[in-house]
């Protein structure tokens, strides 16, 4: 015999209003507060912020400290791995210090003289405040990319900050807590940063993309890139400084993808940076 | 005696496994492993097992407070994992009220239709309400992995009922 109208109600009902053999809430009842916290996130009430602040400072130090074995693991296997490879790397650095010795005497006759010519013509200076924050949260699931940072409002950290690591940059601050706070990485489908492609002069913007690279988007001299260009920040927009190194460009069946400098599986410590404009 | 309360003591750890579970797989986020071809959803698998098979051991409170755990960590609106969860947890809840003989191919199937309305609810909220872009490939091969590992799961979960806990409610 078919299963009546009435018969899918009364389980429906079942399954969602009875409260179940222990439980202390029924199913619609938490259903409904879920959906009132989606819909006071959506429209940003006040005593919601509050809450997901208290929430999120709690949560994110528990999982530092659940992480912290896994993390020690982590480090020790790279350690390991790194002592296997210390010949190899050793010429490799060797080559690269020599490379470096050289450039570094044409980049600080460059500098000086770039400093001077911009002076000449009463060009804009930037200034920065750096605050190092130590990655407390770093595990990415495949849909969002972004870490957690120890550093939060206590510490001037404000929105849409500047996050490097080294010198490269990798992202920008998304949400600020008391004490932490979230960084979007350049990798997040949700990320989008205008920058130059060098030396092409090329300007475009910057999304994250598959397989953790980034792709170039909205450029309008598309032929003119060729591979293994370097990606720059362009400084539009007045977020970040021009001239911030991203990534090489990889070109791959017509897709300009961005391979970042940095791996955003590998980073302990981070620069949160603000750039503030100085005219001459 | 001392036996019985020995018993006693290693039944009421094993009765919080499901839960321990559910809270490392989300804390440690062990199931959304960080590769483009290869990701799925362990909590899914959990929460629609536990919630078919022994409601008692995972309560929807609990699964509520670690959707909200998950959204914290992942930076996705505040609500909208729980909200997936329970969800599943009333697809599991409804295919046990109306299910007299249990068949592991139906739970199976069932599994996958709960998976995939959940799924297209959370993409559709995030898409349409918060401008939040994910990439269909990335969601599209999650939930079929999820399908897929939920066999294997399920046999490991029902080894583990049969031998450490127990087939019925208390």
């Amino acid at each position: 015999m078919e299963p009546s109208r009435d018969d899918f109600i009364i389980a429906i009902r079942s399954a969602f209003l009875k409260k179940g053999n222990k439980q202390r809430f029924s199913l619609f009842a938490l259903i409904t507060i879920s959906l009132i916290f989606l819909i006071f996130s959506k429209y940003n009430f006040k005593f919601i912020n509050y809450i997901k602040i208290g929430i999120n400072e709690t949560v994110y130090r528990a999982s530092f400290v659940v992480y912290a074995p896994f993390n020690f693991l982590d480090d020790k296997y790279f350690e390991i791995k790194n002592h296997f490879n210390l010949y190899k790397n050793y010429e490799i650095l060797n080559k690269d210090l020599q490379n470096l010795r050289k450039k570094k005497y044409e980049s600080e006759f460059l500098i000086s003289e770039n400093k001077r010519l911009k002076k000449v013509i009463e060009d804009i200076y930037y200034s920065s405040d750096e605050i190092i924050a130590k990655v407390l949260v770093d595990k990415q699931s495949p849909f969002l990319k972004s870490v957690v940072i120890n550093k939060g409002s206590k510490n001037n950290i404000i929105k849409g900050m500047a996050v490097l690591s080294e010198y490269h940059l990798i992202g920008k601050v998304e949400e600020v807590n008391y004490t932490t706070s979230r960084v979007l990485l350049l990798s997040d489908l949700n990320s989008k940063i205008p920058v130059l492609i060098e030396p092409e002069g090329v300007r475009a913007i910057l999304s994250g993309g598959e397989d953790n690279l980034g792709e170039i988007k909205y450029q309008k001299e598309k032929l003119l890139i060729s591979n293994e260009s370097i990606v720059y920040s362009s400084g539009l927009g007045g977020i970040l400084k021009a001239g911030i190194p991203i990534g090489k460009i990889k070109i791959n069946n017509r897709k300009i993808n961005v391979k970042f400098f940095k791996d955003f599986n590998q980073i302990s410590f981070v620069k949160v940076l603000r750039f503030s404009e100085e005219k001459n | 005696m001392a036996n019985i309360s020995k018993n006693n003591v290693s039944l009421f750890f094993f009765k919080l496994v499901p839960v321990i579970l559910l809270y490392i797989s989300v804390l440690l986020q062990l199931d959304e492993d960080n590769k483009d071809y290869f990701n799925f959803n362990f909590a899914q698998i959990l929460i629609f097992y536990w919630c078919l098979k022994r409601n008692d051991l995972l309560g929807y409170g609990f699964i509520f407070f670690a959707g909200i755990v998950n959204d914290t960590l992942v930076g996705l609106p505040l609500g909208i994992t729980s909200f997936c969860y329970l969800v599943l947890c009333g697809f599991a809840a409804y295919l046990r009220t109306i299910t007299i003989s249990p068949s592991l191919i139906k739970d199976w199937f069932f599994f996958l239709l709960a998976i995939f309305v959940t799924n297209s609810l959370s993409f559709i909220i995030l898409y349409l309400f918060f401008d939040v872009e994910l990439k269909m490939s990335k969601l599209f091969l999650n939930t079929s992995f999820t399908f897929l590992l939920y066999i294997i799961f399920s046999a490991i979960f029902d080894y583990f009922l049969k031998n450490f806990i127990g087939l019925k409610n208390d």
